[in-house]
């Protein structure tokens, strides 16, 4: 498959030149944040607040690296997804891509970008045009980057990229009603492969799929990152999930980044109250751990983002809070748990029974 | 399931119908209180028959929860509609038994029916939003249980509502009563549902996913308020769900589904720890554990059948890796459909080759 990998390199800036020798990550994200404006009015829109999506979230993302971002719904997971491929502008932080600033580029330059950096979407229902064969689909973005396939063996490329992703490769011409939802999650990813890309962003990519399928699609996107170096950007909300299939895991609440770490240190040394509350509430599979974790149970609702709290966005719902929780926001930074976390009081404590724990 | 007692009448006294799995797993041992018997559901409309549903017997005890565990198209959410009568028939075609308290429910008139749905037994769906009335407040939904089904006044309904509301946790219900239901979070709306369900004191209540559109933490609070309104009220759950976790942490026992069958019952440890049938035991290799990095995913092949073209034989065999054993495979697995026999004391499970999964 060393076809699929020819990665056309028009444009060399002076800023991607300084970034090949310097040993920075492949992608870096600082302060980053998305706001959107609540309008009131039908003739005269009036803003009278804004919506914090995403509010200072700093990430990095390495070659051949899987960085995990874990969230529950509505803490900006997503959103951090749409900035990241260029389909919202942030109002805030940057987004460093080789080097070089998202926000700034033009022109070639956020096209190639666009091609390095591709996205699986999380319904393989509604992100496959239903008029448009299998094949069609794979090879759509060669429209926009001809240079990535030869308009020569093109038919063979298609052929390859659905080999590649465990497809019938005859199946080019059938429409995407006669494929499972499995088989469609990997017309999506075949989609991405298309453009040889370096960075695929997967937002919740297995969510829709059934357990058995669901492992199919994670093998393939292992072996694939195996085989091709790719870096995934992994966004999902199932906490077994990312620790599978990540290096690092990024967890967030309510637009922020809380706790980041190795999948060890998150998983078996969470520090941050929200990520033990969230870990602990995740059902064991085996009836030998079954309660023998420290169960955490929170109370009330995640708050708007509209309108968060003071100082520690958590602080309404922990059971660690103090005063200076609402007075000062903790900063996401090691306090001696040994990864960091943005808690006043951050402090290891293991709530994921392990067969390690129990007797005999 | 053994011979079924036909015409025993309201006394239903425990013995007259052995249930070793139940009579072994669980220790709130009784007569059954809803017992389902080879449960036949096709869909007859334009374009080939559909079985959802093949054959399914299972019962239910008196405090006792049974998850009915399977992927989607698997019949397990059919079944269910069955048991409530909530299935347009035609296209439905419904044959078997459905015995409350030993009467069953398919020879009965439609008003003898709907006495039972509500004070017998009862059913939560996993999309609240959907299931409930977007033009009604929240307090006149729940106070048409007692309304439709006691004749109370609108003042006294009202009243009761309150009460339930204050029952599933909804923090400040006197206030909430009156509002709609876009006005609820998605957990805050799965209590309405509960409430709505609870009214009338269910011997029964069917939880269809209940918690599967909603949030990690915001699962394990709905799983606890279920599990102690089941411990207050004594009442049966059969929970369907696909989340193994969520079986593993609630359930007592378990009935696995495949392609409108059941293919394997027992006690939840049973079941998780030694499978019986290839497909549990497919499952389980399929999800990722939290408690450590795991190794490489084994998840079945291929994808689960389409209703309308059940395999013939075992209906599991094209994925299975036990019916390829052998040289050029094994014919009974294509050739015989395996009966749900008794397996080891309490276990039953459909497969000629159990016996080699158990102790080969």
């Amino acid at each position: 498959m060393a076809d699929t990998q020819t990665r056309p390199e028009r444009r060399t800036s002076e800023a991607r030149r300084r970034w090949e020798g310097s040993g920075e990550p492949l992608l870096q994200i600082r302060g980053l944040a998305k706001h959107f404006p609540l309008q009131q009015g039908i003739v005269f829109k009036k803003t009278v607040g804004h919506v914090r999506a995403v509010d200072g979230v700093d990430l990095t993302v390495d070659r051949a690296e899987t960085v995990g971002l874990v969230g529950e719904s509505g803490c900006g997971k997503s959103t951090v997804s749409k900035l990241l491929v260029a389909l919202e502008r942030p109002t805030a932080g940057e987004i460093v891509y080789k080097g070089e600033d998202v926000s700034q580029m033009r022109g070639s330059a956020l096209k190639d970008y666009r091609r390095e950096v591709q996205m699986i979407f999380q319904d393989p229902y509604s992100s496959l045009n239903p008029r448009m064969t299998a094949g069609d689909i794979v090879a759509e973005g060669w429209a926009v980057h001809p240079d990535v396939a030869p308009r020569k063996g093109r038919d063979k490329r298609i052929r390859d990229l659905l080999d590649r992703v465990g497809l019938n490769a005859d199946y080019a011409n059938r429409y995407p009603h006669q494929f499972s939802g499995g088989q469609r999650q990997r017309i999506g990813i075949a989609r991405a492969l298309a453009m040889s890309p370096e960075l695929i962003v997967c937002d919740e990519p297995v969510s829709a799929l059934d357990v058995s399928v669901q492992a199919q699609v994670m093998n393939l996107l292992e072996d694939l990152q195996k085989d091709l170096g790719l870096s995934y950007l992994f966004i999902a909300h199932d906490l077994s999930v990312v620790r599978h299939i990540s290096h690092r895991v990024s967890v967030m609440y309510l637009g922020r980044i809380v706790e980041t770490g190795t999948d060890a240190d998150v998983y078996g040394h969470p520090s941050h109250p929200y990520t033990q509350a969230l870990l602990s509430s995740v059902p064991v599979h085996e009836p030998a751990l079954r309660g023998k974790g420290d169960r955490i149970l929170l109370s009330g609702d995640v708050p708007s983002p509209a309108n968060p709290p003071s100082g520690c966005r958590f602080r309404t719902r922990c059971w660690k809070a103090q005063d200076v929780c609402a007075e000062e926001d903790p900063q996401l930074r090691d306090r001696g748990q040994g990864h960091p976390s943005a808690c006043h009081f951050a402090e290891d404590h293991q709530v994921v029974p392990t067969t390690d724990d129990l007797p005999g | 399931m053994t011979s079924p007692v036909h015409g025993s009448g309201g006394s239903h006294a425990a013995g007259t119908r052995i249930d070793d799995a139940q009579a072994t797993a669980s220790p709130r041992t009784g007569a059954p209180v809803l017992e389902v018997d080879d449960l036949h559901v096709e869909f007859r409309s334009r374009g080939p028959v559909v079985n959802a549903v093949n054959g399914v017997s299972y019962s239910i005890a008196p405090g006792e929860t049974m998850a009915i565990l399977g992927e989607s198209g698997c019949g397990k959410s059919v079944s269910a509609q069955a048991i409530m009568g909530i299935l347009d028939v035609p296209p439905a075609h419904i044959t078997g038994a459905i015995r409350f308290e030993g009467r069953d429910m398919l020879q009965m008139g439609a008003e003898e029916q709907r006495k039972i749905r509500g004070p017998g037994v009862s059913m939560i769906f996993q999309d609240a939003l959907s299931a409930l009335n977007p033009v009604y407040s929240v307090g006149d939904q729940i106070g048409e249980m007692f309304r439709a089904h006691q004749g109370a006044s609108k003042k006294e309904a009202r009243d009761r509502a309150v009460e339930l509301m204050d029952r599933v946790r909804i923090p400040a219900a006197r206030q909430r009563v009156d509002d709609y239901p876009h006005q609820f979070s998605g957990g805050m709306r799965q209590r309405v549902m509960i409430a709505m369900a609870l009214a009338l004191d269910p011997k029964v209540l069917i939880a269809d996913e209940p918690t599967t559109a909603l949030d990690v933490t915001v699962q394990a609070q709905v799983m606890d308020l279920l599990k102690d309104l089941q411990r207050d009220t004594g009442m049966g759950l059969i929970l369907i769900t696909h989340d193994l976790g969520v079986v593993n942490e609630v359930a007592d026992r378990v009935a696995v589904m495949y392609a409108g069958k059941v293919v394997e019952t027992g006690s939840i440890d049973d079941v998780f720890t030694r499978p019986a049938h290839p497909y549990t035991r497919g499952l389980m290799s399929s999800i990722p554990v939290l408690d450590g990095k795991g190794q490489r995913l084994n998840p079945i092949v291929g994808a689960p059948p389409s209703l309308a073209r059940i395999p013939a034989g075992c209906s599991f065999h094209p994925r299975c890796p036990m019916a390829r054993r052998g040289d050029g495979g094994r014919p009974d697995c294509a050739g015989d459909v395996p009966p749900l026999r008794e397996v080891a004391a309490g276990r039953r499970a459909a497969c000629h080759y159990s016996e080699e999964l158990l102790h080969g």
